[in-house]
């Protein structure tokens, strides 16, 4: 296929599972900004939020005090912040625009339909009226082009880097969201520990990570037991039949890759299989020994060089 | 001036004599709850919104900063034609574009017709549209315009039926089959059961249609050729027509970007390294092909790719140069052209023209400004004209100006007044002037799909339908068999 069609598809792929990854994350913070003060202090979700896409320093810059409704409105609606759920959507919708005849005449409504009804619901209001509900309307909107792509398009390139497109920008969520709320536990901004600490807000602290990538109920159906830092690490790194894992997201990665492998794809292949390899052989207690923090952001560093990579060999035209 | 209405044997219609092939469509309309109609309106605009079937303004963002995109006004009330009209007008139209092809390929070969003194040699040979870079050039099937969208009207003659006229020819990159489509679609939709009771002849072959026809003037050297369509991109105000058709006949949708010219031959760039393309459905104009030869500022096109084509290599749709042949200072030879090269009498009928060009056409045009309609020669879209009864006095003396100072630039020809059909305004159910574009498919045969595109000008007494002055379009009907429909009707 074309270079700048896969490019596209790609990144539409991208676009959508980024802006459902916001979506996951502020959903969360805002269930949790609802606690009793005793259950969030200390969870400091908001500059999670903010850290967690590196947009800090730009927030600080357009609205400095660090609140609830602002952050909302930076990271759903504000049009000069590229990670915000409407220019994500607004890319991905541009992107699938761009290839409308290679997507199924259902995959290009369900995008655009998507973005009509997304201006629509912040232009009357809809989102702050109910902001847990049109989180819920954005994860379904990616559930639903998930699902069209998967029960209508041809098995061939496009279908291949559609996927490849939704599992890296996977790994690459999965692996910040981690990173952001271990670290601050890390730094002590949070008031129990990695180890052990009052229990209710361990529970609290690690069930709301796990509800953001839906696996509160599948660690119960896991371990059967309390929940411990240690084994949501391990279900969200290791597990290989957990859908948002590192390891699971990298499967992916490497089947899209090797099923659209051209010429000069070797050594983006033989990078991509030996992080999977070592993600398939780690075990947690090493991780947690080495530092989860250092072991994420080496993990980020080379998701990150693998996306240049797969630019360079199969989208860029030349 | 004399009236002819589609449905109507005569306005306001309240009473009227209803023509015999609408007769079933009125009594199935007349059933119709008005509430009910309204919101099968409602229902068409909001699917052709969701399924994104806009065409782009040019220069204009939306308020989230994405281009502007705008919708087509779509009736609802069909254009009827009855199988006898449509079989006289794809005769007509068949003799037309195999004539209208014989000529370019004149032109840039023997340019016989210009020697025998039919048609004035300045007039070609000092034309914008003119590329001679073409002459002498071998195309593939010595076909030229492989699409032709042929502009026909209908007005009153004295008898009160009405008469079809061809009003323009378009042979360059004409628009409009993706709405011809589309509409049919929508239509089926909405009223599944009008189709059960009319046997519409049916237009979803018209991308099998155009595929074969693409793929019939592919090089010798290539027995599985590969087609492509090229389009400008996203942002030219036909984009879903370009992206439609690539989508429909399975083949890619290119940017000039994606293509690359090696050893004169084209390749287009792939996730596999570049891949030869055999034929190009262009949807842009001679002048942004290739910077090496025509424009060197535009990137939309693909340098180079003027020397495949002139190496064989490479079949381009339609051809270049195309142009000479469709310019309105040409038009009026048209019918000449038909006896010239095919010895036949023209079926259809060429709208009576003045060229201001000449001294006598040109005197009777500046006295009778008030009542003609001017056309710039160039002219494209509804502007530059000058529709006189419409016009005010000062407006006439400034078009007199312009007139006078470049007389050939300036076409002129009598106010006809174009049919009207029952269309859909705000007041409820009012005559509106139509026109219709059919698409004829010019490779081993000439083919086409019963119908057209009708478009619809929606201002009370407005003749102009183009979609950029705000015109809507209609499905067309092309009825198979008018005493069947009415048999079923009455079941």
């Amino acid at each position: 296929m074309l270079s700048r069609t896969a490019d596209h598809l790609y990144w539409m792929s991208r676009y959508i599972e980024r802006a459902e990854n916001t979506a996951r994350l502020l959903s969360v913070s805002y269930d949790t900004s609802m606690l009793p003060k005793a259950a969030r202090q200390g969870l400091k979700s908001w500059q999670g939020v903010l850290s967690i896409s590196e947009l800090v320093p730009a927030y600080r810059e357009i609205h400095g005090e660090i609140t609830r409704d602002k952050v909302l409105d930076f990271m759903v609606r504000d049009d000069s912040n590229p990670a915000s759920i409407l220019r994500c959507l607004r890319a991905a919708r541009e992107n699938a625009r761009a290839v409308r005849g290679t997507l199924t005449t259902e995959v290009w409504e369900t995008h655009n339909h998507t973005w009509l009804e997304l201006r629509r619901q912040l232009d009357d209001g809809a989102f702050e009226r109910d902001p847990a509900q049109f989180f819920e309307w954005v994860k379904e909107r990616s559930h639903l082009s998930r699902g069209v792509t998967q029960g209508t398009m041809l098995q061939d390139d496009a279908y291949h880097f559609l996927r490849l497109g939704t599992a890296l920008e996977r790994a690459d969520n999965t692996a910040r969201l981690l990173d952001v709320k271990f670290h601050a536990i890390e730094r002590g901004d949070y008031h129990g520990s990695a180890s052990g600490g009052v229990a209710q807000f361990d529970f609290y602290h690690w069930s709301t990570l796990l509800r953001s990538v839906s696996a509160f109920e599948v660690y119960r159906k896991v371990y059967r037991d309390v929940i411990t830092p240690g084994r949501v690490a391990e279900l969200l790194i290791l597990r290989p039949d957990m859908p948002r894992s590192l390891l699971a997201s990298m499967q992916e990665v490497v089947a899209n890759l090797t099923l659209v492998a051209n010429a000069q794809s070797e050594e983006t292949q033989r990078k991509a299989g030996r992080l999977l390899v070592d993600l398939r052989y780690a075990r947690i207690e090493e991780i947690l020994a080495t530092g989860l923090h250092a072991y994420l952001t080496e993990f980020l560093e080379r998701v990150n060089a693998l996306g240049g990579d797969i630019s360079r060999d199969f989208l860029v035209a030349n | 001036m004399q009236r002819f209405d589609e449905m109507y044997a005569a306005t306001p219609f309240e009473g009227s004599d209803v023509r015999a092939h609408y007769k079933s469509y009125r009594e199935w309309l007349s059933r119709q709850p008005a509430d009910t109609m309204q919101a099968r309106r409602a229902e068409a605009e909001m699917i052709f919104r969701r399924v994104g079937i806009t065409f782009a303004v040019y220069g204009a963002k939306d308020e989230a900063g994405a281009g502007q995109e705008r919708l087509i006004p779509f009736d609802t009330i069909p254009r009827i034609i009855p199988a006898p009209e449509w079989t006289h007008l794809q005769r007509g139209l068949t003799q037309r574009a195999t004539a209208l092809n014989r000529f370019i390929h004149d032109i840039y070969h023997g340019q016989d017709i210009l020697r025998a003194g039919i048609v004035p040699s300045d007039l070609i040979l000092d034309n914008a549209q003119f590329r001679p870079e073409m002459a002498g050039l071998k195309v593939p099937g010595d076909i030229y315009a492989q699409i032709a969208g042929i502009d026909i009207v209908r007005a009153a003659n004295a008898d009160g039926t009405g008469e079809y006229y061809v009003l323009e020819d378009n042979l360059r990159v004409p628009s409009g089959v993706s709405y011809m489509l589309e509409n049919r679609r929508m239509m089926m939709r909405l009223f599944p059961d009008l189709f059960e009771q009319h046997a519409v002849a049916p237009v979803a072959h018209y991308p099998d249609l155009l595929l074969d026809t693409l793929r019939a003037v592919a090089p010798a050297s290539a027995p599985e050729p590969t087609v492509v369509v090229l389009t400008p991109g996203m942002h030219n105000s036909a984009y879903f027509e370009h992206a439609f058709l690539a989508q429909q006949m399975g083949v890619e949708l290119v940017e000039g970007q994606d293509l690359v010219v090696e050893n004169d031959t084209v390749y287009m760039r792939t996730t596999h390294g570049r891949r030869r393309v055999d034929v190009i459905y262009r949807r842009l104009d001679d002048d942004f092909l290739d910077p090496e030869v025509f424009r060197a500022d535009s990137s939309l096109g693909c340098a180079g790719l003027m020397r495949a084509y002139r190496a064989g290599n490479v079949a381009i749709c339609n051809a270049i140069g195309t142009g000479i042949a469709d310019d309105k200072s040409v038009y009026p030879f048209v019918p000449d052209m038909i006896r010239f090269y095919l010895g036949e009498e023209p079926l259809l009928s060429n709208v009576p023209t003045w060229m201001c060009r000449k001294e006598d056409d040109l005197k009777y045009v500046l006295d009778h400004l008030d009542e003609l309609v001017v056309k710039e020669v160039h002219g494209a879209g509804g502007y530059g004209m000058l529709i006189g009864p419409a016009a005010t006095r000062a407006e006439i003396e400034d078009f007199r100006q312009v007139l006078v100072g470049n007389p050939s630039g300036y076409i002129a020809q009598p106010t006809l007044s174009l049919s009207s059909c029952p269309t859909y305004v705000e007041s409820g159910i009012a005559p509106r002037h139509i026109d219709l574009r059919p698409f004829v498919l010019s490779g081993k045969t000439v083919q086409m799909v019963a119908g057209g595109l009708t478009r619809v000008a929606l201002k009370e007494g407005s003749l102009v339908v183009n979609s950029s002055q705000g015109g809507g379009t209609k499905d067309t009907w092309v009825l198979e068999d008018a005493t069947e429909a009415e048999g079923s009707a009455a079941c």
